[in-house]
């Protein structure tokens, strides 16, 4: 009974899961609800199954290269930002309410116009990932450089060390937490900026076939996507935590 | 403040000569931390400031350490004014401040490698005398976060120790600790003294660690902050648990209690 119990316990999520998909699956077929309103479980794994692995491949790695790119140099736009904005007065007055112009700008209404600007090459649709994942990268860096003890740096002023080390030995790795918790929330916002991008203009990716399956009413290939679209976002926001984990044990 | 006279008064270590301090507070207005402050430290001594809080005691103790410049008057360390931080200081905070990410006897060679970038052998093996010296020989692998907070204090301490300092400036070390681990580190910290003399100016709220440790005690009062008084602490070194019950010690830490606490009473 007891191990019956902590076995359930253990399950919880998943059984939970496999019930909701049931539930899902035996509704569609009672009610005969038409694939292109919700498409049962059983159709969605058919129509993706119908598009070939080959396809879900291609698409599936020319979004997550957006993502990947964009992300990529979000850090480096990111970090030295951060670093600016911490050791200049002058530079957080002036960058500061640009970044938020920015951040509060709606990143599907500029989109296009990136588009349009840029052409229709990978170059705007990385932009687009970039806008939307560097700002809480920024954000949180910038706090933890900051959050520093007072005495620590006059320990370091104490020394007479200069500044680059100020950020190299003491700065930089008491943010790293910080950077982390950004570096997690930037690694989900990559996925739906290159979402975003596709929509706008592309001729592959998931957000893509999304929006070319949809048109055409072909829903269960749309959330077959979707499904992929959930999985790949989790699987980076995992690795992320995994490197933070492996690199950094002493931060958690 | 007149100097002793008579016997062959040593030359001063550090001096602080009409110091006076004013912080532009966030309003714009003048705050006046530090007003005609005279204090000297002669060599080997360890002096307490003892004060209400607000009086000034980190500041004075930030001036000596050259992270501050006096608004007037002179801040001098073996004769020379203090223009910049240097290298006779050691500094221990009231919190141990220690690096996370590196081990307990990477923290102690912290400075080292902070100033200079590397570290070595000669400093390693420095790093780990001081390490045995604060009782923490086997911990030397640890991270901080495994320490207590005495531990951590004691590493604090054997970091400041490091480049062998001649003055050792104290910011209430001891004042995040517990009742207990409190009074054991005062010991200790007479301990390490007695082996390693320095001249030691400690910030301190208690009356009765002021007195167990120092040779001399600046009582400090608020507002502007200043020396209103230095004490002679007349007992006899070494000094152990039973000094602490000695009529001399309750009679001197009821005489500075009234002195300290004159103008406000808690």
């Amino acid at each position: 009974m007891r191990s019956l119990k902590s076995l359930a316990d253990r399950f919880a999520s998943l059984l939970a899961f496999a019930g909701v998909l049931l539930l899902w699956e035996v509704a569609c077929r009672a009610f005969k609800v038409p694939s292109f309103v919700l498409p049962a479980p059983s159709a969605i794994v058919l129509a993706a199954g119908q598009l070939g692995p080959a396809r879900w491949a291609e698409h599936a790695l020319a979004t997550m290269q957006v993502a990947l790119l964009g992300y990529l140099v979000a850090i480096a736009v990111a970090l030295p930002l951060a670093i600016g904005i911490t050791r200049s007065r002058m530079l957080s007055r002036t960058l500061l309410p640009w970044l938020v112009v920015i951040q509060s700008t709606p990143i599907v209404a500029i989109a296009p116009i990136i588009v349009v600007t840029m052409g229709a090459g990978l170059l705007p649709r990385v932009v687009i990932t970039t806008l939307i994942a560097f700002f809480p990268l920024v954000i949180s860096t910038a706090t933890g450089l900051a959050a520093v003890p007072a005495e620590l740096i006059e320990l370091s002023r104490s020394l007479r060390a200069s500044r680059s080390r100020e950020y190299w030995q003491i700065r930089m790795p008491y943010a790293v937490p910080y950077i982390f918790s950004g570096l997690k929330v930037a690694v989900t916002l990559t996925v739906i900026g290159a979402v975003v991008a596709e929509f706008v203009a592309a001729e592959k990716g998931l957000g893509y076939l999304i929006l070319v399956s949809t048109s055409t009413f072909k829903v269960p290939v749309a959330f077959a996507a979707l499904i992929l679209l959930v999985s790949g976002s989790l699987a980076l926001y995992g690795l992320v935590s995994w490197l933070h984990k492996r690199l950094f044990p002493w931060s958690l | 403040m007149p100097r002793e006279s008579g016997h062959d008064a040593p030359a001063n270590v550090a001096e602080l000569a009409k110091v006076s301090k004013t912080f532009l507070s966030s309003d714009g207005s003048e705050v006046k931390a530090l007003q005609d402050v005279d204090l000297e430290l002669r060599r080997h001594e360890f002096v307490s400031l003892i004060g209400p809080s607000g009086c000034g005691k980190s500041t004075i103790l930030r001036l000596l350490a050259g992270l501050l410049m006096p608004s007037s008057g002179t801040v001098s360390i073996f004769d020379l004014p203090v223009t910049e931080p240097r290298d006779e200081i050691g500094i221990v905070f009231q919190r141990p401040t220690l690096l996370p990410w590196l081990t307990v006897l990477g923290n102690i060679v912290f400075p080292m490698r902070h100033k200079y970038g590397r570290v070595d052998a000669r400093e390693l093996r420095r790093a780990r005398e001081l390490l045995e010296m604060v009782g923490l020989a086997e911990f030397g692998d640890k991270r901080p976060n495994e320490l207590s907070g005495g531990m951590q204090q004691r590493v604090a301490i054997a970091r400041s120790l490091l480049h062998d300092p001649e003055i050792l400036l104290m910011d209430e070390p001891f004042s995040a600790l517990d009742a207990l681990t409190r009074d054991e580190m005062s010991f200790e910290l007479l301990r390490i003294w007695n082996e390693r003399p320095k001249t030691v100016l400690f910030v301190t709220h208690s009356i009765q660690e002021a007195l167990l440790l120092s040779d001399r005690i600046a009582v400090m009062s608020a507002r502007p902050g200043r020396v209103s008084e230095v004490i002679e602490v007349p007992l006899a070194r070494p000094r152990s648990m039973a000094t602490l019950s000695e009529p001399v010690f309750l009679q001197l830490a009821n005489e500075i209690r009234a002195k300290v606490f004159t103008r406000k009473p808690h």
